[in-house]
């Protein structure tokens, strides 16, 4: 079965190919496979698979990945607009994936 | 379980971290059921510090776990004949992937864990495995710096953890996936079936009630006898929300959410008036309604599914908010209308 893809065209995911060593560790913590090495450099496979976790932009160590992360739950945005905070859920999820 | 001492002051030989087993017993599986039913979550956190299973040395592995009970217990299971120490974070007793994302599972925590154990008395080596879906709160490269522990990355599934470890700490293409499987799916409907249950029985009281308006008033025989169709409707768009369209999610061939579930309201609107042989005008207004809620419960999913991004949900919440109050609030003026001619 193919990915799940959500929504095209709307994740803030940005890499900075300057920047990047190729170290590799960006294609580790992915969980949706976004990026692959490619002659010593990250690549952004398909931009519409990232889920905006945030994990790969926090272990690279050299600030070569720009994403603004966040849960992606309805109810958490509701809860931030009803309560003019950010989005917030409040994560009573039963499964070990899953989260709100 | 043993009890949890302090390891603090004692040498390693000596160190009496808690065994726990890598068998659940039948009171581990109970427990997991009523956590998904939402009974007694507060009792499903496990004691933070260092774990053993098997019989762990100087050498032995150490895999970082989240303090939620259902996790450390897919973890333990999944051992197996593995001699390793478990150390398990304080993250509020919530799961790795909530957790991480929260900031509970993150770098400080893991830090403070290993500091806290006393790892680097009870082991030789200095590496850690954390889970692949930590990676959102843990930055690897932060907890070397400040603990002298590596810290690698796991695979996403405690299942494969056991293969990991066996390939030489290297996880598959496959590993590093998150998949969102029909039975993962399904294991969080009970969770989101609790989510609104008040609300739904409000609204299905309401309804109830309405379902009597008359030109002449108010007729307690008529609400009795014409509550059926709506009371159904409503029950029927929730459960269609909540369980239809997580279960079917990726046949519905619609990327936004709040549509899948709109496409869920409108089959059950469908069906249940021809079945019912109702006048037009109830099948529309409910079908405003079935649709407006089955929608939202749908758009709910979000925060369940393992895919969705936040630019994603807020981009859809824009248009599906407004449409599905404009729904509602349509439908019902339908019906109230209906009622009173
Ligand atoms: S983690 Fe950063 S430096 Fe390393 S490969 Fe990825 S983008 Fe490049
Ligand atoms: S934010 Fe998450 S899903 Fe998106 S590319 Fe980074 S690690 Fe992958």
């Amino acid at each position: 079965m193919k990915t799940m893809q959500y929504l095209k065209n709307v994740v803030t995911l940005k890499l900075d190919s300057n920047s990047c060593t190729g170290c590799g560790m960006c294609a580790v913590v992915c969980p949706h496979a976004v990026f692959e090495m490619l002659n010593g450099k990250a690549h952004i496979v398909d931009i519409n698979d990232c889920m905006e976790c945030g994990a790969c932009a926090l272990n690279c160590r050299f600030d070569a990945i720009k994403v603004k992360s966040g849960v992606g739950c309805a109810a958490g945005i509701l809860n931030g607009i009803l309560n003019g905070t950010e989005p917030s859920c409040d994560c009573s999820g039963g499964s070990k994936t899953s989260c709100c | 379980m043993g009890t949890q001492i302090n390891v603090q002051s004692l040498r390693p030989v000596t160190v009496t971290a808690p065994t726990v087993s890598s068998k659940l017993e039948l009171s581990d599986l109970l427990g997991a059921l009523k956590v998904r039913f939402g009974i007694n979550r507060n009792n499903y956190i496990v004691k933070p510090g260092l774990y053993k299973v098997g019989k762990p040395d100087s050498q032995s592995d150490v895999l970082v776990s989240a303090n939620y009970k259902l996790s450390f217990d897919v973890l333990r299971k999944k051992l197996d004949t593995l001699n390793v120490w478990i150390l398990v974070v304080d993250t509020k007793g919530v799961n790795v992937w909530c957790a991480a994302g929260k900031g509970n599972f993150g770098t400080e925590n893991v830090v403070k864990s290993i500091k806290n154990s006393s790892l680097e008395y009870i082991v030789k080596h200095r590496n850690i495995i954390l889970p692949q879906l930590s990676a959102s709160g843990v930055a690897a490269h932060k907890v070397k710096e400040q603990t002298g522990f590596r810290a690698v990355f796991g695979p996403v599934q405690a299942k494969d953890i056991k293969s990991f470890i066996e390939a030489g700490y290297k996880a598959t293409p496959e590993m590093r996936k998150i998949s969102f499987p029909a039975i993962e799916r399904a294991k969080l409907i009970p969770v989101d079936f609790m989510y609104a249950k008040y609300k739904l029985l409000l609204i299905l009281c309401g309804f109830f009630i309405f379902s009597g308006l008359d030109k002449t008033g108010f007729l307690f025989a008529k609400m009795l006898e014409t509550s059926l169709y709506p009371l159904i409707n409503i029950t029927g768009a929730y459960v269609a929300g909540i369980v239809a369209a997580p279960l079917f999610l990726p046949w519905i061939p619609f990327r936004a959410f709040a549509l899948k579930g709109t496409f869920w309201g409108l089959v059950l609107t469908i069906l249940l008036y021809f079945l019912f042989e109702v006048p037009y005008i109830d099948g529309i207004s409910m079908g405003l309604i079935n649709i407006s809620i089955a929608s939202f419960m749908t758009m709910n999913f979000t925060g369940s599914s393992t895919y969705t991004s936040l630019s994603g949900v807020k981009k859809e919440m824009k248009w599906a908010v407004p449409f599905q109050i404009g729904f509602i609030t349509l439908g019902l003026i339908l019906f109230i209308y209906s009622k009173l001619v």
